[in-house]
């Protein structure tokens, strides 16, 4: 079956319960997308399918086919860019690990809500444990981003 | 103080100041080509050990210590570029090998390692001397070059310059590598009126910032776990539910039955499952079934645990500090306060699950890709397990994602395990070796369980006589780092070398032996002695009916470094000014790691009891800030990693086994709980000290301490949980 990633097909001939996560990270060594605790409590795996955050650690490749998937290797989208921009500006990172999660959270949260609340940025991103607790500059990266986007 | 006499703490060692000379300053000329993914292939000139410039102009850093998000690749970095007259983007760092004799860290008695926050502290005389260094041999190149004397190049932002002529420190580099480095002696330092980058602020408009930012957002940053070489197989290990439960027997038949399952080993700590990729070898270690000894296997519940601890507090324990009578003025007129202190296990939780991966090549060499935080240590248990000589065994250092104390274990937990499960598949293939979260939150290497058993004598308006007695298990013993025979008093850092003036003082400790692993978590003893000692001192403030600020000031006349943070911290929280009906604030100030934190918590209490951490103002003095930025991402961190723990974090045993597993119920800050953080520096000239853990004591006596405020209870169970 065919697997859209960032825009760009690959087949899958895989497990039929595998999750997406390995099939990224393993076959094809886009490790970018993170493991932290394999049972959708933390977000480090998070990925955007067809806009949505989407736990990576969890859903099996083969439930994808037709559907767009983005990962932190693929994030050219407005809101995107401007994520990553924002985080570097703001020196957020601290180990890095949950970063990618964190910011595809993010711009799945900035696509949806352009300008959001402080209220509805800890809504959505409270389920992203950040272990060095990054919190507090993420929070202010978010709020930059949703300015650099206008 | 009994400290010096009793211990030797193992993380910050020998403080002896680090001679320019003593660190290995040899210089090797030797031209390479570096294959740093970052830079392309391009050929570097070492100019000493730890500066090697590149014909492309970079200037690449090598670092002894590994960067897991403290930022000690950016703060190492900045020291040579200081020196060495840079531009910001010339600046590059790399991981060192593994090479005591290069690398060793004076603070760990010249092993290589990171930790005890030493990095910054233990490498500056040698950096700024590798940095000084360096310019110089660039300035007698550029001097050859140009024909002129020595003393007329100008060396500015990466550039020598003399009169018209000029050329870049790319272009000098070769040549550079090939003058003798200047006597140590010889060398002199910027004067820090000049500083263009050490105490400068980050900045997005030049770029000036962390190193490792742009990698990290832009996911080319590379962890060990991103290291997967072609037809690398990954091993599961199924350990002991119970610390020092063995083996007795196992049926690997479903697992084999797997697909992609290639072997199944059992190693010296449990059986391993080896198959093509994770989600094969998972399926085949949920399918294994294994029959466990636990004759010598730890079988209580943590209540029977804690039961136990406090059974012991009846006797004196190891004398650690003694003032005036001691324990002796504990009894008399007045009086007597006394509340136990119960902290649990916790786990480090690393948002990277350990991992490493292991190439052996039989009788010849081995190569281990790991986030490696005493790589030298790994290096020789690696040889051990495989039969080769240290020299044989190449670590490679990768970014970690968090440790926390984890990464750092005395008995190379992780590579040991990679590398019998490696030499059992006799090398056929790279070993990737995975820690689940199970694994992580199950396999012991906790912050220990403690009682502290606190006690005051008030008599007339005064606090006469201070008692603080625990037990706990110690970290260090049977370790390397704790001389046979001493005993650990650092399982009681931070509250023997109370610094309150109170004339009678009694701190022991019962070291307690349990068969569940104990490590350094973040801020080590620091964790539960601050909030012993600090919270306890605000109950006493209430008998008295002091204010919590004035009556620390009154006792810390003598310390003015920890009354510098009190104080500014007090001033910028607003101390004096009345809090809206609801919120109430609590202070606590604490010195580890050779510096002070003093932090104010505002909380909010709902009418249901809940309560909320709304904002926390810090105040550090950490000598001399080589990156403010940095200084105020540990200090958040730290108290969002301490906050953590206070309000949610317990690794609790039932019949011996971890309840917890996962992130459901090994419950972690999130973002919801993460109060404002205001953080303010003290400007110092003392040497640099730490910065990665000293903000993490303070934070959980200052919530109590608002708590405490609210409610007028004492808070000695932790987790503290959600209500007041
Ligand atoms: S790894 Fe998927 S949510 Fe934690
Ligand atoms: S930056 Fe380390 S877990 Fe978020």
């Amino acid at each position: 079956m065919k697997l859209t990633i960032n825009g760009k097909d690959h087949e899958y001939a895989g497990e039929e319960d595998r999750p997406l996560l390995w099939y990224l990270r393993e076959d094809l060594k886009m490790t970018g997308t993170k493991f932290g605790c394999g049972v959708a409590a933390c977000g480090a795996c998070t990925v955007l399918v067809d806009g949505q955050p989407t736990r990576a650690c969890i859903t099996p490749a083969a439930t994808l086919e037709g559907k767009a998937i983005t990962t932190i290797e693929g994030l050219d989208t407005p809101a995107g860019q401007a994520v990553q921009k924002a985080w570097t500006e703001l020196d957020v990172v601290q180990c890095g690990w949950c970063q990618s999660g964190q910011m595809l959270a993010a711009t799945a949260l900035l696509t949806a809500t352009p300008k959001p609340s402080e209220q509805q940025i800890t809504d959505g991103m409270n389920s992203n444990i950040c272990r060095c607790a990054t919190y507090h500059r993420i929070r202010g990266a978010v709020a930059r981003a949703s300015e650099i986007m206008g | 103080m009994a400290d010096t006499s009793t211990f030797s703490p193992s993380r910050r060692f020998v403080i002896a100041a680090i001679g320019i000379g003593a660190a290995g300053f040899a210089v090797g000329c030797d031209s390479r080509t570096a294959t740093a993914a970052a830079t392309g292939p391009t050929t570097l000139t070492s100019l000493g050990d730890y500066v090697r410039v590149g014909a492309d102009n970079t200037i690449t850093v090598y670092i002894r210590h590994i960067e897991f998000g403290q930022g000690v690749s950016t703060g190492l970095t900045t020291i040579v570029a200081e020196e060495i007259d840079a531009d910001w983007s010339q600046m590059r760092f790399e991981h060192s090998p593994a090479d005591n004799a290069k690398y060793g860290n004076p603070a760990f008695g010249g092993m290589m390692g990171t930790g005890g926050s030493t990095a910054i502290f233990s490498s500056w005389e040698q950096l700024r001397a590798a940095g000084a260094s360096a310019r110089e041999m660039l300035r007698q190149a550029a001097a050859k070059k140009f024909g002129v004397d020595a003393s007329e190049v100008l060396l500015v932002k990466g550039k020598a310059t003399a009169g018209d002529k000029s050329a870049t420190y790319g272009e000098l580099a070769a040549d550079a590598g090939a003058i003798t480095p200047p006597d140590p002696k010889t060398l002199t330092y910027k004067d820090a009126s000049a500083y263009e980058f050490i105490g400068k602020e980050r900045d997005p408009a030049t770029g000036y910032g962390r190193l490792d930012s742009a990698d990290k957002v832009h996911a080319k940053a590379q962890y060990a776990l991103d290291y997967n070489p072609e037809g690398t197989l990954v091993a599961l290990l199924q350990r002991s539910p119970k610390a020092g439960g063995k083996v007795a027997s196992f049926d690997d038949t479903a697992t084999k039955a797997i697909k992609g399952v290639t072997d199944v080993v059992q190693i010296s700590n449990g059986v391993a499952v080896i198959a093509s990729d994770f989600w094969a070898a998972k399926k085949g270690r949920d399918a294994l079934k294994i029959t466990w000894d636990d004759s010598a296997a730890e079988t209580r519940s943590s209540d029977a645990i804690f039961a136990d601890y406090r059974a012991q507090l009846a006797k004196a324990g190891h004398e650690a500090r003694k003032e005036g009578q001691g324990a002796a003025a504990l009894r008399g007129a007045g009086e007597v306060v006394t509340a136990d202190f119960d902290f649990p296990f916790l786990a480090h939780a690393p948002m990277e699950p350990l991992n490493c991966v292991v190439e052996y090549k039989p009788g010849e060499s081995a190569t281990i890709h790991s986030g490696s935080q005493m790589p030298t240590g790994d290096q020789m248990a690696a040889a051990a397990v495989l039969g080769l000589q240290p020299a044989q065994v190449n670590i490679v250092t990768m970014l970690a994602g968090g440790s926390f104390g984890r990464r750092a274990t005395p008995d190379a937990d992780l590579v040991s395990e990679a590398a019998q499960i490696a030499k059992a598949v006799n090398g056929k293939a790279p070993v990737r070796l995975m820690w689940t979260r199970e694994d992580d939150i199950r396999s012991g290497k906790y912050r220990p369980m403690a009682v502290h058993r606190m006690t005051a004598r008030l008599n007339g308006g005064k606090l006469e006589a201070w008692g603080d007695r625990t037990a706990i298990q110690s970290i260090m013993e049977g370790t390397p780092f704790l001389p046979p025979g001493t005993v650990d008093t650092s399982s009681i850092e931070g509250g023997f070398d109370i610094a309150y003036a109170i004339p009678n003082i009694a701190v022991d400790v019962h070291l307690v032996k349990q068969p569940t692993s104990v490590l350094w978590w973040r801020s080590v003893g620091h964790t539960h002695t601050a909030y012993a000692k600090e919270h306890f001192f605000d109950v006493v403030a209430k008998k008295l009916g002091k204010d919590p600020v004035a009556y620390r000031r009154e006792l810390l006349a003598s310390h003015p470094r920890l009354l510098g943070v009190l104080n500014l911290a007090a001033e910028k929280a607003g101390w004096d000014t009345p809090l809206p009906a609801g919120k109430f604030r609590g202070v606590a100030v604490h010195h580890s790691f050779s510096s002070y934190v003093a932090e104010v918590a505002e909380v909010s209490v709902a009418a249901d009891g809940t309560f909320h951490v709304d904002r926390v103002v810090c105040a550090v003095d950490c000598g001399i800030v080589i990156n403010p930025d940095i200084v105020r991402s540990q200090m958040e961190g730290g108290i969002g990693y301490g906050l953590s723990s206070i309000l949610g974090e317990a690794v609790t045993l039932k019949d011996g086994a971890p309840v917890q597993s996962n992130f459901f119920d090994y419950n972690v800050l999130r973002m919801n709980q993460m109060p404002k953080v205001e953080v303010y520096i003290v400007p110092s000239t003392e040497p640099p000290s730490g910065v990665g853990e000293p903000g993490v004591p303070p934070i959980g006596p200052a919530v109590a301490n608002a708590l405490l405020a609210a409610t007028g209870k004492t808070y000695a169970k932790l987790p503290l949980g959600t209500k007041a």
